[in-house]
């Protein structure tokens, strides 16, 4: 596989501009001959759709769910960051990318997280214009918190629902243009497969969710911006449908999958209460703001948390990170939880919990003062667990929440795959080996408004794109190919469900490849992921028609894909033997048992090619070199 | 331009607009015809005089009359109209009941009220304008009419019951009309309820006190 | 409740496609824990009704925390159940009692045919959004976000209308069906900002339209709308609908031929 990132040379400050000056444009008179195919509807597709519209394309939008408002970028609450300085704290683009890169613990390219910070201030002025209402201060400006530990105050909010108005201004934006007849919407449609014709993505292959009609679409370029596969966790803070089988079936047509290992686990979730769960409520992490982590001192302790005096308990961030505290980044506070519990301190009925404790800043601040600042999580939280968090602790533990491994692309989002774009959470790009909080929105935006309708036109008007219709051989190949894919699931008949086998794939994934991983853990993963799978396609049952509306069939589908989607994750995470922001290998650790990155080897992205079923996969590099972000071992002490 | 209009009013929210405005037309008719049949207790002289008045004045009679008329003939199609829009819009029902939360028995018999209404307007006007209907009519002599009439219990017992409906329908009616155009702010949405009551009250206490007078040998007591 | 759990009766809305006929069915599930969501406990009666050999109940979710607006069923005589400002799947087992009788309908309103068991198709929704619930503003022409203050009420105002997650509550609760809180919701939440000004009388006209021409039907101010949105978005909204689109319907000039 050829690993080109086109990564512009010349200051990284100028780069972006140099790069758009060079790209070639698109006469507008010829746009709406090009047709563009975009899957999924969230910040970076929707905005994408609508941005590639505006401009005169013909775009063909892809969802999964009913209407494309309701992505799961929805269900962001935090922030979006930005480097406006409004606050004269000392911020500057360069200190967002500073941090950004930092962040993601050197495992980023510095010139697309450098763009990323440029283009952050024309997002917010985008998001402002098409009417999201961010939260104000009494002079009519814009208010900023300060959001996940970072010193300055740039993260831009809407209440807690910082997601869902972005999402509805983007969602606004392409509906705009359907009126205008740029952008036709398929919902309740889902990508089953990539169609390649000489080299080069030229259209997917799709089912219609109500008939089960299995169809092709022929397109000029195709765009995946269909978020991350870390639902292969099963539970997981994502939305149910959410998965990844389109950058799967890509990555399985030849796009390069990198640093898959990078899952990130959220520590501020409301713990597991059983069996039946089905998914995990993130609650936005500024609670550790005020909140204190604790469990029990001694082992099995399970008296009421108001009845465990103070010397009885264990502030065991505040005790270890004395600096930060509470506040440590997400990875370090996930691999804590995690590191009690096992050791038998955990609270709550299955003892995979600890306690978030308000008491103290009630104490110090009134109960007021924490019910604005905090009481929709409070009141979310009472709702879920029928427990009053001002009274008594509330319980979290960490929850698989986002990847930053995704397709590989370059500097212009494109994958390995000429045409193939891949936009938002869906690749890998700007966030290294962690995600800093408010970063997400950040990015997908980022990807959708401003760099693909950039650098698509461009892929456009400098390749030879012959006319072509859906019913060419590779795509009579490629419907064939699902369709029989379709039938053999039906066919299995056997006696176990899609959520009996996912649910089994999740705890072997969270036991061995979660927040810890170590060499052992992972060789016995690769071990029984794959005979889960054998079993999976003997035993599996899948009710009803396939030419219906049928749920169970859409979820056996998405997880004959996670199966394979979990081995690739695993291999990865094996081969990486340093620990690096969520990836922790519990080989490479410093003296203090911190996290010990190794950038003599690993300084890299593992880019994974596929080789063919049942063959390992072959693992490209792509160095990674600092210029402007001297490499430090991250420490929180 | 009138194209435009015609939309605007044909609109959901441009009916409800006309029913708002001819709901208060009515309105203000029912005051002042309440307040006229208070004369009723200044005995027989007082009414009737009153009534010789307003005969004496046709243009102002039939203005009123024109005005009322079609005010009720708008807000009728208004009400149909939107009620069958209504039931188009759900045409399957729930099985189960649905469970009320916020609306009011006002607001829940507006629709079976207006019928309702309209029907004993017509008995109404058949009664005490035209004669037609009710014991042996006075021509001329409104205050005879009145305590004859009234002295029936049953008839005296409908009207009662008819003004109590017409006393629901004005409540959710005039607190309708506050909304409908627009008339929300916090800083006098409490006067909106308090304003509709007082006006439905007023009406509803007002005509009732009529029957009841009559009854209760206020009115008409000297009468054999 | 004992040990193992609650035990409920379920009588479900059963439907093959939109032109069948459907009706109810009645279902028992046990060892239901009250810590599950409703959601959740439909899954564990799904996976019985698999592995019995049935074809389990299609029921339209996603997010699973409230905020896609993907999930909404009409449970014993409620949009999104018992319990205010909730969705379904936000909903839990312990607001029901052991041994309880639960019946589940899907939404019922003309604009949402049913698309198969609890599934309605919501699709006039994003037609009346299509209409003019935006901004045109297109990217790259944007002003510096700082150059028009707004002010902090107004801000907040507009937040409490675009709270709205689109998952027709509003519609379902109503008795006529009216679609106006989800369509009045957006007009305000536009039209209290600044930014919302210059489309502001042509969005109230042509949203309105939309909503009239997709079927819903009028506003008679029940107020049931609030009281089963999620979200609590206000009736006030729908005043402040009626005043723009009367104010706009007297003084805009008809479009241009």
């Amino acid at each position: 596989m050829k690993i080109d990132s086109r990564l512009p040379s010349g200051p990284i400050e100028t780069a972006w501009d140099r790069t758009k000056f060079e790209m070639k444009l698109v006469n507008p008179s010829n746009r709406g001959k090009r047709t563009i195919i975009i899957v999924g509807t969230g910040l970076a597709g929707a905005s994408a759709a609508a941005s590639l519209g505006e401009l005169g394309y013909n775009v063909l939008s892809f969802c999964y769910q009913d209407s494309p408002r309701r992505a799961h970028s929805i269900a962001a609450q935090g922030g979006i960051n930005a480097a406006k300085n409004y606050r004269n704290d000392g911020d500057s683009i360069f200190r967002l990318f500073y941090d950004t890169v930092k962040g993601g613990d050197f495992r980023a390219r510095e010139a697309n997280v450098y763009r990323l910070a440029q283009l952050s201030n024309n997002i917010i002025d985008q998001c402002t214009a098409q009417g999201v209402p961010f939260a104000r201060e009494y002079d009519g400006l814009l208010d900023t918190r300060s959001f996940g530990g970072a010193q300055v105050s740039r993260t831009f909010y809407s209440r807690g629902q910082t997601g869902q108005q972005l999402l509805l201004g983007a969602y606004s934006a392409l509906m705009r243009q359907v009126k205008a007849g740029t952008v036709r919407i398929f919902s309740r449609t889902e990508m089953l497969d990539l169609v390649i014709v000489n080299g080069v993505a030229r259209g997917i292959v799709v089912r219609n969710m109500i008939t089960g009609k299995i169809f092709s679409v022929a397109g000029d370029a195709v765009i995946l911006c269909t978020g991350g596969y870390a639902n292969t966790f099963y539970l997981s803070t994502n939305a149910k449908g959410s998965n990844g089988s389109a950058c799967w079936r890509a990555y399985k047509r030849g796009a390069g999958f990198a640093n898959p290992c990078y899952t990130q686990i959220h520590p501020t979730c409301i713990p597991v209460t059983g069996e039946h769960q089905s998914k995990l409520t993130l609650m936005s992490e500024s609670l550790r703001n005020d909140g204190r982590i604790w469990v029990p001192k001694k082992k099995g302790d399970r008296r009421p948390a108001n009845e465990i005096p103070e010397e009885d308990r264990d502030y065991y961030l505040e005790r270890k990170y004395p600096t930060f505290g509470n506040l440590v980044p997400r990875d370090v506070a996930s691999r804590n939880a995690k590191q009690v519990c096992d050791e038998g301190r955990g609270v709550g009925e299955s003892g995979l919990g600890v306690n978030l404790d308000f008491r103290d800043s009630i104490k110090r601040f009134g109960v007021q003062l924490i019910k604005e600042r905090y009481g929709n999580l409070f009141e979310m939280y009472e709702k879920i667990t029928a427990e009053d968090g001002y009274k008594v602790p509330m319980r979290i533990y960490p929850a698989a929440h986002y990847v930053m491994g995704g397709l590989w692309v370059d500097y212009h989002l494109m994958s390995s795959i000429p045409g193939l774009f891949v936009g938002g959470e869906a690749n890998f790009s700007d966030h290294g080996a962690n995600r800093l909080g408010a970063s997400a929105l950040m990015q997908g935006l980022c990807d959708g408004y401003f760099v693909l309708p950039a650098t698509v036109p461009h892929y456009l008007s400098t390749s030879s794109l012959p006319n072509i219709s859906d019913d060419s051989k590779e795509f009579k190949e490629a419907v064939g190919e699902a369709e029989s894919r379709i039938k053999r699931l039906m066919n299995i008949n056997g006696k176990r469900t899609a959520d009996s086998f996912h649910r089994e794939l999740g705890k072997l994934l969270w036991n061995y490849c979660g927040m810890a991983r170590n060499e052992a853990g992972l060789k016995k993963a690769l071990e029984a992921i794959p005979a889960l799978r054998e079993e999976f396609w003997q035993n599996v049952k899948v009710p009803g028609d396939s030419e219906d509306l049928n749920q169970s069939l859409e979820k056996v589908n998405r997880v004959a894909d996670f199966m394979e989607v979990a081995e690739l994750i695993v291999n990865d995470a094996l081969e990486r033997k340093e620990s690096c922001g969520a990836h922790f290998r519990e080989e490479s650790r410093t003296e203090e048992g911190e996290a010990k990155r190794d950038d003599a080897n690993f300084s890299h992205a593992a880019v994974w090619e596929f080789a063919g079923d049942n063959k390992k996969p072959i693992r490209n590099i792509e160095p990674l070199s600092f210029q402007y972000v001297k490499p430090q071992q991250r420490s929180y002490k | 331009m009138m194209n435009r209009l015609f939309e605007i009013i044909n609109s959901s929210i441009g009916r409800k607009v006309i029913m708002a405005i001819t709901g208060i037309v009515v309105v203000g008719f029912l005051l002042g015809h309440m307040t006229g049949n208070l004369l009723v207790f200044k005995g027989p002289d007082a009414i009737n005089h009153y009534a010789e008045f307003l005969q004496s004045k046709p243009l102002l009679i039939w203005t009123n009359r024109i005005v009322l008329l079609v005010s009720l003939i708008l807000h009728i199609w208004a009400a149909t109209t939107l009620t069958l829009d209504a039931w188009n819009a759900r045409p399957v029902p729930y099985a189960s009941s649905q469970r009320i939360l916020e609306t009011t028995y006002a607001a829940r018999t507006m629709r079976w009220g207006g019928p309702i209404i309209a029907l004993y307007v017509i008995y109404h006007l058949l009664h005490f304008t035209v004669g037609r209907v009710g014991p042996q009519h006075f021509e001329g002599d409104v205050y005879m009419n009145i305590v004859t009439g009234f002295r029936i219990p049953y008839i005296a017992g409908f009207y009662i019951i008819c003004m109590l409906a017409i006393g629901f329908h004005l409540y959710h009616g005039i607190w309708s009309f506050f909304q409908t155009l627009g008339a929300n702010h916090p800083l006098y949405n409490p006067l909106r309820r308090i304003i509709a009551v007082a006006i439905a009250l007023t009406i509803t206490a007002g005509f009732i006190s009529v029957p009841l007078g009559v009854i209760f040998r206020v009115i008409g007591g000297d009468i054999p | 409740m004992s040990e193992k759990g609650m035990k409920l009766n379920l009588k479900i809305w059963r439907q093959k496609s939109s032109k069948d006929k459907g009706g109810f069915v009645d279902y028992k599930v046990e060892n239901i824990s009250p810590n599950m969501s409703f959601l959740e406990m439909l899954d564990v009666l799904n996976e019985k009704i698999i592995l019995e050999g049935g074809e389990p109940i299609a029921f339209d979710n996603d997010c699973r925390e409230g905020i896609c607006g993907m999930c909404g069923l009409y449970i014993n005589g409620r949009p999104h159940g018992p319990q205010s400002g909730t969705t379904t799947c936000q909903l839990h087992m312990r607001s029901f009692r052991d041994g309880e009788l639960i019946t589940i309908e899907p939404w019922r309103c003309g604009a949402f045919p049913i698309v198969k068991d609890l599934i309605v198709d919501r699709s006039a929704l994003d037609k009346i959004i299509m209409a003019g619930g935006f901004i045109s503003v297109s990217t790259g022409a944007a002003p510096e976000a700082n150059t028009i203050p707004v002010p902090r009420d107004d801000s907040g105002n507009s937040m409490d209308a675009a709270q709205c997650i689109g998952c027709g509550a509003c519609i379902a609760a109503c008795p006529n069906a009216s679609a106006m809180l989800f369509t009045a919701a957006k007009i305000s939440h536009l039209g209290l900002l600044p930014q919302g000004q210059p489309e502001r009388k042509k969005r109230a006209l042509s949203m309105v339209k939309a909503m009239d021409d997709a079927g819903f039907g009028g506003c008679t101010n029940h107020g049931e709308c609030e009281a089963a949105c999620p979200k609590n978005v206000s009736t006030k909204f729908i005043a402040r609908m009626n005043r723009d689109y009367i104010s706009a319907g007297l003084t805009e000039e008809p479009e241009k031929e």
